[in-house]
């Protein structure tokens, strides 16, 4: 059984008279412990993908099942319980919390997940050394660069360690040397704890890093490759 | 800020309107009727000439001996009036001269001449309106005609010993006093009265007093079965109700001010709510329940309300302890008031009703105002909701 499936995906979008297809009729599988990375020119669904694996947008039509479990037909408060407790989402536009600091973003979801405080604080100063933000981590976002910002979303996502972290763009505000140092952050994540990661990117040097490449077009899988 | 703003002016508002009932009752109860009254139990509702008070100038003078309160005898019918030129129907009042006074303001109320001096002399104050519609004067003389309580012929001759001024248009032109023990000869009252009035130092303490009376009625006399002690609400049921009618017409104006507060809070809350709607698709993405935003919108409502109740409900209190030290004055009240021997300053008054009634009443409002900004938040999506600007 793979870890996710998605079977017969569509979501359609209405732009003027025209019809967005984002996802036109998708069907794909990953197993536990994939890594992928999704590319594909800008409004070919990769992102639509994504949020669909999530449970964040309601598809028009197909099905997505996590760990055998079909969750597109859950509530909202099931969906949220999911994303909690298995999912952790690295956002293009980082989407952090504007007003809390470094450190209380990165352990935002682990209060929700009722960790006591002493722990949260160790695994988010953990976290925070690895992707280089400790001494910072009493800003708060807007004193933070872009490429900071993206590395606390970063540190957000992947502390509670889930089973699948879906990152869109994660690489895009990173220097080469950030960059790398966050995907081997990945690899170690996904060889050691067997995370599945699930990335929407136009970099190749991202892509390098992937055991599974796939290419999206017009919301349909153009090209699939395993290495 | 509304909040603490509109609790402090509903605290105050409300206290000084139940001041200003209070003084009203006071005022009313002063005029005539006094906090309770002692009367034989069919009289209020037909007060007819043989259901009397029996040996009422004995019964007085023990409860007088017996309780701490004030108490004055009265007697009371219709009578014709007749001066050398005019007749009209009257109601005469019989009335201890000496007690009278202690119970009700009527004796501050004569404008011309004198109140009444000696209970048995025949001699009658009577109202301003009624001695002109007699066309009589000071020391002119008027003839009263009607029933004994046998239901002899009954009739005698007073003078015109003062003319007194309420500005009560009924009382000046119908009410004329005479001395009790006069009324019970001449109306064959054989010692009897139609009631004793009670004067209260207080409006809350008629209960207490009522069955206080009661008891001592019971060893005092053997007809304690035929009487009964009213309370003023009995003895002046227009009072109550049309302080009932005011205080709902006042709650509209409360209605109008507390809609206006819920509505300044419904807005303030949706805006917030609109503001942080991307933050809310965030913590949602992550895996927050929309009940659990939905809640935190509530309970920040919630403490807003209490805050507000707690600040607008200290500083209202604090002005309304301010004004029962000093009193309110209106100008202009001053010389009703010195005329109806009175107070001319109402005192706001301050109780948990009077304080907690109307920002309670807010809080609530506001808290049901909260309800629609949280519940958009149970139908965000966290896409649409990040997506939000």
């Amino acid at each position: 059984m793979s870890a996710i499936e998605c079977l017969d995906l569509c979501k359609y979008f209405q732009q003027g008279d025209s019809v967005i297809k984002a996802l036109d009729h998708l069907s794909v599988a990953f197993e536990q412990g994939a890594f992928v990375c999704l590319s594909g020119p800008s409004g070919s669904g990769k992102t639509t993908l994504l949020n669909a694996i999530g449970g964040l947008d309601e598809l028009d039509s197909g099905e997505v099942r996590l760990d055998g479990q079909r969750i597109d037909n859950l509530s909202k408060s099931e969906l949220a319980d999911i994303r909690l407790h298995k999912i952790g989402f690295v956002f293009q536009a980082y989407n952090l919390i504007p007003v809390l600091t470094a450190r209380e973003n990165v352990e935002f979801v682990m209060q929700v997940q009722g960790i006591p405080a002493q722990e949260r604080h160790e695994k988010a100063n953990a976290i925070l050394q690895e992707v280089g933000l400790l001494g910072m981590e009493h800003r708060l976002p807007a004193q933070l660069s872009g490429g900071q910002q993206q590395r606390v979303a970063v540190a957000r996502a992947i502390v509670s360690k889930p089973k699948l972290v879906l990152a869109d763009e994660p690489t895009a505000n990173l220097d080469t040397r950030s960059m790398e140092k966050l995907m081997e952050q990945f690899v170690a994540l996904n060889q050691n704890h067997k995370v599945t990661f699930l990335i929407a990117t136009h970099d190749t040097r991202v892509m390098a890093y992937a055991k599974r490449q796939i290419k999206m077009v017009d919301g349909q899988i153009v090209a699939d490759e395993t290495r | 800020m509304a909040m603490v703003f509109s609790n402090m002016l509903l605290v105050f508002s409300i206290s000084l309107q139940l001041g200003q009932y209070d003084m009203m009752i006071g005022n009313t109860l002063k005029m005539f009727s006094g906090n309770l009254q002692i009367q034989q139990q069919d009289y209020l509702d037909a007060p007819k000439m043989d259901r009397t008070v029996p040996d009422i100038n004995q019964l007085v003078a023990s409860l007088r001996q017996q309780t701490p309160y004030r108490y004055a005898a009265r007697a009371s019918t219709f009578a014709l009036a007749s001066s050398e030129d005019r007749t009209f129907g009257i109601q005469v009042t019989g009335v201890e001269p000496e007690f009278e006074p202690q119970v009700t303001a009527l004796s501050g109320l004569v404008s011309e001449g004198r109140y009444l001096r000696d209970g048995a002399a025949a001699e009658i104050v009577l109202g301003k309106v009624m001695a002109k519609n007699l066309k009589v004067n000071l020391g002119d003389e008027i003839t009263l005609l009607g029933s004994g309580k046998d239901g002899s012929f009954a009739a005698g001759i007073v003078t015109v010993a003062g003319i007194f001024d309420s500005g009560l248009s009924d009382a000046d032109r119908a009410m004329a006093l005479v001395g009790l023990s006069y009324f019970q000869d001449t109306f064959a009252m054989h010692g009897d009265g139609h009631s004793i009035v009670v004067s209260l130092d207080t409006l809350e303490g008629d209960i207490e007093a009522s069955q206080q009376i009661q008891q001592q009625l019971a060893v005092l006399t053997d007809h304690v079965d035929e009487l009964k002690v009213h309370d003023w609400r009995a003895l002046n049921p227009g009072l109550e109700q049309a302080i009932q009618a005011d205080f709902i017409s006042a709650w509209f104006m409360y209605g109008v001010l507390i809609l206006l507060v819920a509505l300044g809070v419904m807005n303030t809350q949706l805006m917030s709510v609109l503001e942080r709607t991307r933050e809310f698709g965030v913590i949602m993405s992550l895996g927050v329940k929309p009940r659990m935003i939905s809640g935190l919108v509530l309970l920040e409502s919630l403490l807003m309300g209490l805050l507000g109740l707690v600040i607008g409900v200290a500083l209202g209190g604090l002005v309304v302890l301010y004004f029962q030290h000093v009193g309110l004055y209106f100008p202009g009240m001053e010389e009703m008031a010195q005329r109806f021997n009175l107070p001319d300053r109402i005192y706001p008054e301050i109780s948990l009703l009077s304080v907690l009634m109307g920002p309670v009443v807010v809080m609530i409002f506001s808290l049901v105002a909260t309800l629609y900004p949280a519940l958009r938040i149970l139908r965000l999506h966290p896409i649409e909701a990040m997506r939000a600007t």
